[in-house]
This record gives C-alpha cells, sequence and structure tokens, in this order.
C-alpha cells in the first residue's frame, strides 16, 4: 500500500483540479514523440510524424494526449489503490497494445516538463516530489500485469 | 546517439538564451534533486546544510553549471573538453552514473519552469542529447 502524506494528496489535486487536459496532453505526448522517437513505433497508424512540426501539428496525436492524460483521473481519485484502479489497463497495455513498459517512464517524464512549463515557480522542489510519486505508482501499477 | 550540427546548434541557442540564469538554475536544480531523490544527499553528508537555497548548495549548483558552461564550449569533443573533470569524478567523486541522469533531469525542469517559451520539444531534444553526453565524457575514466 502506498502512503500518501496529506501535502502530496492535496498537491496531486490541485494539479489536476486545473489541469488544461486539452493542452497538457497534447503537449506531453508529442514532446515525448520528439524528444524520444522510438516511441513513434507505436503509431504507425497516425499519418505524419515526419519531424517536430509535424507531430505537433497532428491532430491524432493530439486527441490520444488528450485521452492518455484523462486516463490518469481514475488514479487522481482512487489514490489509496492505484494498483487495482489499473489492472485492466494494463494487460490491455501488455496483451493489445504491447508496448514496452519502458515507455511509461518516458512519456511521465514528459509531463512532468510539460506541468513544470505551465506552473512556473509553483512547481517547487515539494510538488514535483509529489507528482513525480504519484506518476511513478501509475507507472508501476501499468506494468504489474506483463508477464 | 551523438550530437548532429543541428543539436549543436540548437544547445547553442539554447544556452545563449539561459546562461545568464545559470546561477539560479544549478541551485534549483541541485536543491530539488537533494527533495525528489533523497538518496542523493548521501553524496553530501559533510555539508553543514543540506537544504534547498542553502549556502552549500548554492555554491555547488554554480560549480556544475560552470561545467556545463565548459562543455557547451567544448561541445565538439567533450571527451577531451572535460578530460580534467572526468578524471575527478573517476577517481575522487566516484558518483554513481545513475545520478547523472537523475541530476540532467532536474536541470531539464527547471529549465522548463523559467523558460517555457524557449524549451520547445527541439531544444528540450537537443539539450537532453547533450546532458547524456557529458554524462558520458564524465564517465569515461570511471572502469
Amino acid at each position: 500500500m502506498v502512503e500518501w502524506s496529506d501535502f502530496e494528496r492535496a498537491t496531486i489535486q490541485d494539479i489536476f483540479s486545473k489541469m488544461e487536459y486539452e493542452v497538457v496532453g497534447p503537449a506531453a505526448l508529442s514532446r515525448c514523440l520528439v524528444v524520444y522517437p522510438w516511441t513513434q513505433r507505436y503509431f504507425g497508424n497516425f499519418g505524419n510524424l515526419y519531424n517536430a512540426a509535424a507531430i505537433i501539428a497532428n491532430p491524432l496525436v493530439a486527441k490520444h494526449g488528450t485521452t492518455i492524460l484523462h486516463g490518469l483521473d481514475r488514479a487522481v481519485k482512487n489514490m489509496d489503490d492505484i494498483k487495482a484502479t489499473y489492472a485492466e489497463l494494463s494487460v490491455l497495455h501488455s496483451e493489445k497494445l504491447h508496448v514496452d513498459p519502458d515507455n511509461f517512464k518516458l512519456l511521465s517524464d514528459c509531463l512532468t516538463i510539460v506541468v513544470a512549463a505551465k506552473l512556473g515557480k509553483d512547481f517547487t522542489g515539494d510538488v514535483q516530489a509529489a507528482f513525480q510519486k504519484f506518476l511513478a505508482v501509475v507507472v508501476s501499477s501499468l506494468g504489474r500485469q506483463y508477464h | 546517439m551523438s550530437l548532429t550540427p543541428k543539436d549543436k546548434a540548437a544547445v547553442k541557442a539554447l544556452w545563449a538564451k539561459i546562461s545568464k540564469s545559470a546561477d539560479a538554475i544549478g541551485s534549483d536544480a541541485l536543491s530539488r534533486m537533494l527533495t525528489v531523490y533523497p538518496q542523493t544527499k548521501t553524496y553530501f553528508s559533510h555539508w553543514p546544510d543540506m537544504s534547498p537555497g542553502s549556502a552549500p548548495v548554492k555554491a555547488h549548483g554554480k560549480k556544475v553549471m560552470g561545467g556545463i558552461n565548459l562543455a557547451v564550449s567544448k561541445i565538439d569533443d567533450l571527451t577531451n573538453g572535460l578530460l580534467e573533470l572526468s578524471e575527478q569524478h573517476a577517481f575522487q567523486l566516484r558518483v554513481d552514473p545513475t545520478n547523472f541522469k537523475i541530476l540532467s533531469h532536474c536541470v531539464l525542469v527547471v529549465v522548463s519552469s523559467m523558460f517555457p517559451n524557449d524549451f520547445t520539444p527541439e531544444a528540450h531534444v537537443a539539450f537532453d542529447k547533450f546532458l547524456t553526453a557529458v554524462a558520458l565524457a564524465l564517465s569515461e575514466k570511471y572502469r
């Protein structure tokens, strides 16, 4: 069981209550596809990913980025059992999507950097620690059902 | 994953914009690292004060960014350009190389938070590649 301090709970709820999903989701996914181009292997049917400009302008990337970010909502609402919350999604990513779980960390690092850009100096070291802890639990849960 | 001419140009362009804030970036990145990755504190047990923004942290952040500045100037040959620092890290400091990744990530987060408009995805990939290359040069003599 993951232990969350009051500060950590409040920080996660706060960040997500103010989240602009349609901006941050696309920004995080497109950044991941640019910074770690091998992640493009999972998006063969997304059309033009030829260069950074194309990736950032790609509407399928934008839509999927928003979807992924909303996927975190369930963890935000169930912080005390993220593992169970994501059991099905973990199976999906393993059995159907065949995503190497190392990629989850790459996307979560890009999300951290996008949120840092949004929050500026409000993204203090303590806030970063709470956010990264949350994402680490999500990442671990998503990789849990792989075999 | 070596640095292309385009990467080097992007790194120099970004550095030109952010280098006057190098001291602040260094201090924030190091403070952040000690907070977010507490295991890194094990390297600084000799400091009287490891808290964010403390004098030793600020001084050391400045030193680290001085190293990055040197690396930017030696971007065409990091292995030779960072030879002294490489020997220092291998024989005296012996920082486990995983920590280079950790500190690099903290630098990226700080640059992103301080310069959101300049830290575009293209600038990010070039700078990440650069910091990876610097880490490689610093661990050159480890074994």
